[in-house]
């Protein structure tokens, strides 16, 4: 029997929550009536015009969209190929792609008449996006955040506390993000009543992956407009990072459907896929459920977790959105892997062609497309999503390379 | 008739009693929990991530991995179990993760093989059923689903549906070992409950005290307690047996004792 191939890879999930055998919602019963409500308000704010005026407005004037497309014409003529262009998320209030999703799910959350914020952060930049739009709307703001990360991390801790968020130091388990998410999920479970959970990827119970993807595909769309508009046509290729694989869904679904783009999702293989310590859940994980979906995890032969590792906090989670792990199987993307090593060349590479510090997330895309412009032609078009500025990463860098500071 | 409905078509309501397999010497302490008086035995499944669990449950998951328990060692308890008490029925809790990992004919094949009785997956929810729920029915091995205070009466249909053995009614909307619920909530819930089906009520979450324990056995069928049991395990290590026992004795006579 062969598979079918879908007339259109951007009608997905169904109205379970399916993206073809994954996603779903795999939450404990005193979740599911939330998650269904959660659903059902979605849609309704899908329906309604004022939902997205004011989603734009925000954007627009609040997170400084549409955030630009840049020509990198040093690092092209460095790399000798295709002509990369960059989608400057970076240059968003905050400092990465997190706060599109942040706007659009504390928007439904006061539509909800929820009182009180929680989420999870590895790094921290999701924790700050949602500090910023909690004191943008004066809500109270809660951040579970592994006890490991929050010595990492102290300025990022510092400055959600600025904003104004509690920030909740996990020991559980082995205290990182994946502590951070079951710890948040065991507050939402006790606060059902007025609290929402702002996810910071595209993960999580159905309509969680949908509804991230759904925020985050500003990007892809302004990416597509421009990319017409500035080169007369689409890109040959698009690349980005993934982690849960937010950024990568957002520049990826507006080009779903326009089979003469390539699309590339780059992992973070740590390092070495050879070894366990990576974070990529799709070349070295095996379909199964955490985090209230089913999609590709870094797991044992019983099933129990194993830790990821990235010199990325960002990307250093055990699974993936549930939609990455269906456009795998499905053959529409692409996904390969940069290791720490690569990822810091190309961070470095970045900076002195183009004066732009990435973030070591999207360093890890540069290192890929690094790759593979060289086997490009210089009249083909490179697109990717530099999702996150790298202010944050410089104390790692250092280290990484050796130096002090 | 199942060991479970046996069990639960007794007259007097039954204490189900809960620990994590593979933390401390758990075959002996699944004996001293029987002896006490426990009716109904549920073995925790160990998880790197259990989401739904209170600090006691997880610092047991954490033990019980740390200990190298496979699932190969909770099907050997399980197996051993049931050689030794024929008669009591022996549920396993868990998460999704590991009961599906090598599908779900695996595993209810193996659940078949040690006499397992039925099945709580916290995460899997009656929408996602197939993933577990067919297999397990085909060999006669009962789903044993939650309710919970927010399951609403539009709800609670769907979840009964499919399920067997019995219901699992979580008391308050949190995680395990932590607060208990007021008693005029349960009394009111496990009534609804009752409207829509002939399954026995098991009400849990938050149960630690034998008094505690009688005032829920005058309105449910059964009464979980786990946090309490893992607590002692914790705390006594090897010598744990004989106060499982007396805490089992205890909560299984003002069980037995409440109607």
């Amino acid at each position: 029997m062969t598979e079918q191939k879908p007339n259109s890879f951007r009608t997905q999930p169904d109205d379970r929550g399916h993206f073809g055998q994954f996603g779903g919602r795999y939450v404990a019963e005193t979740l599911m009536p939330l998650v269904l409500d959660l659903e059902r308000e979605y849609r309704k704010a899908q329906a309604d015009p004022a939902f997205k005026a004011q989603f734009d407005d925000l954007l627009e004037h609040y997170v400084g969209r549409p955030s630009p497309l840049y020509f990198a014409p040093r690092l092209t003529e460095e790399l000798g190929g295709a002509q990369i262009w960059f989608k400057r998320d970076e240059l968003n209030h905050t400092g990465a792609h997190k706060i599109n999703n942040c706007i659009g799910q504390i928007l439904l959350a006061m539509r909800m008449g929820k009182k009180r914020i929680i989420a999870e952060t590895g790094a921290g930049q999701h924790g700050v996006a949602t500090a910023t739009v909690c004191a943008r709307f004066g809500l109270p703001c809660i951040v579970y955040m592994g006890a490991e990360d929050v010595r990492r991390q102290s300025p990022n801790v510092f400055r959600m506390k600025l904003l104004g968020a509690q920030i909740v130091p996990v020991t559980a388990g082995r205290g990182t993000l994946k502590d951070a998410m079951n710890e948040a999920l065991r507050d939402w479970v006790a606060n059902v009543h007025d609290t929402f959970y702002i996810i910071g990827t595209a993960a999580g119970p159905h309509p969680y992956p949908e509804l991230v993807r759904d925020f985050q595909s500003v990007i892809g769309r302004e990416a597509r407009a421009q990319m017409l508009s500035r080169t007369g046509k689409l890109p040959d290729l698009a690349v980005a990072c993934i982690g849960g694989g937010s950024n990568a869904i957002g520049l990826f679904h507006p080009f779903l459907d326009d089979p003469e783009v390539r699309l590339l999702g780059v992992e973070a293989a740590g390092k070495g896929l050879d070894g366990d310590e990576h974070a990529a859940s799709l070349a070295g994980g095996f379909p199964g459920v955490l985090h209230g979906n089913k999609t590709y995890l870094l797991q044992d032969e019983d099933g129990q977790i194993t830790e990821g590792h990235s010199i990325s906090a960002g990307l250093d989670y055990p699974g993936i959105g549930p939609e990455h792990a269906w456009l795998k199987e499905t053959g529409r993307v692409e996904y390969t892997s940069a290791t720490d090593e690569e990822a810091l060349e190309a961070f470095q590479l970045l900076c002195r062609t183009e004066g732009i510090i990435p973030a070591l997330e999207p360093s890890h895309a540069i290192a890929a497309v690094a790759k593979v412009a060289p086997t490009m032609d210089k009249d083909q078009t490179i697109l990717m999503n530099l999702c996150g500025r790298g202010d944050k990463d410089i104390f790692t860098v250092a280290e990484a390379l050796g130096v002090e500071i | 008739m199942t060991r479970l409905s046996t069990t639960f078509s007794a007259p007097r309501p039954a204490l189900v009693a809960f620990i994590t397999a593979g933390d401390g010497d758990t075959a002996a302490n699944l004996d001293a929990l029987v002896e006490g008086g426990a009716d109904v035995i549920e073995l925790g499944m160990p998880f790197t991530d259990p989401m739904a669990d209170g600090p006691a449950i997880q610092a047991a998951n954490i033990r019980a991995l740390g200990n190298g328990t496979k699932t190969a060692n909770v099907f050997a308890l399980a197996t051993a179990f049931r050689a030794r008490h024929p008669d009591v029925p022996l549920v396993l809790m868990g998460y999704a993760n590991p009961m599906i990992r090598r599908g779900p004919d695996w595993f209810a094949d193996a659940c078949a093989a040690a006499g397992v009785d039925g099945i709580i997956c916290v995460d899997l929810a009656p929408e996602e059923d197939e993933d577990l729920g067919p297999a397990l029915r085909a060999r006669g091995i009962a789903p044993i689903r939650l309710a919970t205070p927010t399951t609403d009466e539009a709800r609670l249909p769907r979840v009964l549906d499919g399920s067997s053995g019995f219901l699992y009614y979580v008391s308050v909307a949190g995680i395990t070992g932590k607060q208990a619920a007021a008693i005029v909530s349960i009394e009111a819930n496990v009534a609804r409950i009752k409207q829509h089906s002939d399954l026995p009520v098991a009400v849990g979450f938050g149960v630690r005290t034998p008094e505690q324990a009688a005032e829920i056995a005058r309105v449910a069928d059964g009464v979980v307690v786990g946090s309490a049991f893992v607590d002692l395990v914790a705390k006594h290590g090897t010598d744990a047996p004989e106060h499982l026992r007396e805490l089992a004795a205890q909560l299984a006579e003002a069980i037995h004792t409440a109607r």
